[in-house]
């Protein structure tokens, strides 16, 4: 699905505050199956997820998506390929403050220029399946983290992304909902997506829906292998 | 096509419900953008109003107004001079006119007196402006005393106050007969304040106006395109005036409208990177805060005009109309006919909505331009 080929990121290049946080990295993402990158803080997960999902381009090296080269893409086609390609779950959670949960999912499809009503029903149904109907007209800061959690994952989903990128998901949650999660990225799977998670969470590498568990530790991959 | 519009549709959606998120800041931007609009257009629309009123009531005045000079100064004209005037080639008729201003202490205002054949005033019955009735209480059968040149009293009847189709020029009027008139200035007979030309085709002016001057070099000719142009100047004159006056709070104005469009908050920026990273174009911010820009500035553009169109034209312009119109006792009381330009209001949507528009984009530009996995990282 995804191919990295000695993929290296460098931020502040030529400065004295020079940082390799991703170092001659090649791994490839199978389609279909849930990826986990683990690693201490710093160990460039969050790094190699941006630049899996298109989000930033590396300073070397390729990325092919489904066989097509997608480095050397203008930003325009990359943002496409980001918005319909890929789902993000961020940390932060990253939702909108003063609008409601709905807007806050719909928000992702605004550019596709689909009708307002549909997009609107295909939010709501979203809404449905993560148990946030009744909250759909609430603003996101009255939200628990749990339904921050869930809103951001809805969001992740409007555009039907075939692949889910989530970055320390479970970050803010506590043990309970964190196995919720896994059952929902089960779910995921099951639905035939590609998941790719960042977490040094045992709750999620120890996940028995994972298949992969790829260790960083200072930009590099120091062992990828079966879960 | 429907894509382009849904597309739209959305990205204004969203744009509507960001500004409603900020209601209290939005709104005071508005009021206050609204507020300046208002005053711009309030004394654009009066200056325009009162040009093209003036237009009008001189439309009836004669093409041609002869005055005597003296070192430079106006002086009677001999009524003998018109016989050489109605001469000229193109000339239909030649008028004397007897006008003059007569300060009352009174009030201290001044009033334009003149007499006109067309009533057929008895001696010492007046016609007044409506101005001068409201001041001097001088309505239909009261009396009303004048002193004369050499310091004698003398006694007018009302006969009417004047209800002229514009008070613009009326409010300040007397009409008085030609006997009264001489009788109040000391002008002796065989002597005019000036004389009025009538000319045929409108193209001979200038040319009559030349022999006029070659026959008589004592005179000076004055076109009523002269006197047209003339008021123009004088309303563009005092318009600038008030324009000067709110200068400052244009001013203050555009410094907080600058701060608020050109400098991105924190937490703007941060919503421009989430809305990159879930795939918004650079393009489709930029047009977020395009319909932002836009919505806040033609709401104002637009409340703004409307209640200067109600200021001006239903409520006569209480807050400028003393500094525009120039009369300093005599108000006219009138309602100006409502008259707008496309020019007009296309000058003042440019000065308005689109600096605005224009400054909310930029910096909206710098902020879409970063990378989207900043937020990765915050």
């Amino acid at each position: 699905m995804i191919e990295l080929q000695h993929i290296r990121k460098v931020f502040n290049a030529g400065k004295p505050n020079e940082h390799v946080a991703v170092d001659d990295v090649s791994l490839g993402i199978e389609a279909g199956k849930v990826t986990v990158l683990t690693g201490p803080s710093g160990s460039g997960k969050t790094t190699l997820l941006s630049l899996l999902g298109c989000m930033a381009r590396p300073t070397s090296g390729r990325i092919r998506l489904r066989d097509r080269e997608v480095t050397s893409l203008p930003a325009r086609f990359l943002t496409e390929i980001r918005r319909k390609t890929f789902g993000f779950i961020f940390q932060q959670y990253n939702l909108i403050q003063g609008i409601s949960v709905l807007e806050n999912v719909m928000l992702p499809a605004y550019p596709n220029g689909d009708g307002f009503l549909q997009l609107k029903e295909r939010a709501g149904e979203l809404l449905e399946l993560f148990n946030l109907r009744p909250k759909a007209y609430a603003k996101v800061e009255w939200l628990s983290g749990g339904e921050a959690q869930r809103t951001a994952i809805a969001r992740a989903l409007v555009n039907d992304p075939q692949v889910i990128i989530a970055d320390e998901p479970t970050a803010h949650l506590d043990s309970k909902l964190s196995r919720e999660l896994m059952e929902i990225v089960s779910t995921f799977k099951a639905a035939g997506k590609t998941i790719v998670i960042a977490s040094h969470d045992p709750i999620v590498y120890d996940s028995p829906v994972v298949d992969t568990v790829v260790a960083m530790r200072d930009g590099k991959i120091i062992d990828a292998g079966a879960a | 096509m429907s894509h382009i519009v849904n597309k739209q549709r959305n990205i204004l959606d969203f744009a509507l419900s960001s500004l409603l998120r900020r209601k209290g800041k939005n709104l005071a931007l508005v009021t206050v953008y609204t507020l300046v609009v208002f005053a711009l257009a309030s004394v654009m629309f009066f200056t325009q109003a009162l040009k093209k009123e003036a237009t009008l009531v001189l439309g009836a005045t004669p093409e041609l107004i002869v005055q005597k000079l003296v070192a430079g100064r106006h002086d009677l004209i001999p009524v003998s001079y018109i016989g050489k005037i109605k001469k000229i080639r193109g000339v239909a008729g030649v008028e004397p006119r007897l006008w003059g201003y007569y300060y009352d202490p009174l009030v201290r205002a001044n009033y334009t007196l003149l007499v006109n054949d067309k009533f057929k005033l008895p001696p010492q019955n007046i016609l007044v402006g409506a101005g001068i009735a409201r001041v001097r209480g001088a309505y239909r059968g009261r009396s009303i005393n004048f002193f004369s040149y050499d310091g004698k009293p003398l006694t007018f009847r009302v006969r009417g106050v004047l209800s002229l189709e514009s008070e613009l020029l009326s409010a300040d009027l007397i009409m008085i007969s030609p006997a009264d008139f001489r009788r109040l200035f000391g002008i002796p007979e065989g002597y005019a304040t000036d004389l009025t030309v009538h000319v045929r085709n409108h193209k001979e002016v200038a040319t009559v106006a030349a022999k006029i001057q070659q026959f008589f070099p004592d005179t000076r000719p004055i076109l009523r395109d002269e006197i047209l142009r003339t008021y123009k100047a004088v309303f563009d004159w005092r318009s600038s005036i008030v324009i000067v006056v709110l200068a400052g709070a244009l001013l203050a104005f555009l410094i907080f409208a600058w701060d608020k469009a050109a400098g991105l908050s924190a937490e703007e920026r941060r919503e421009i990177g989430i809305l990159k990273a879930i795939g918004w174009e650079t393009s489709d911010v930029l047009q977020l805060k395009f319909w932002e820009g836009l919505t806040v500035s033609l709401t104002a553009f637009l409340v703004g005009t409307i209640l200067a169109y109600v200021h001006v034209f239903w409520a006569a312009a209480p807050l400028f109309a003393t500094v525009i119109k120039g009369w300093s006792t005599l108000y006219p009381n009138f309602r100006l006919t409502p008259f707008l330009s496309f020019y007009q209001i296309a000058i003042l949507f440019f000065f308005t909505v689109v600096p605005y528009t224009v400054a909310t984009i930029i910096p909206s530009w710098r902020a879409a331009t970063i990378d989207p996995d900043q937020v990765m990282r915050t």
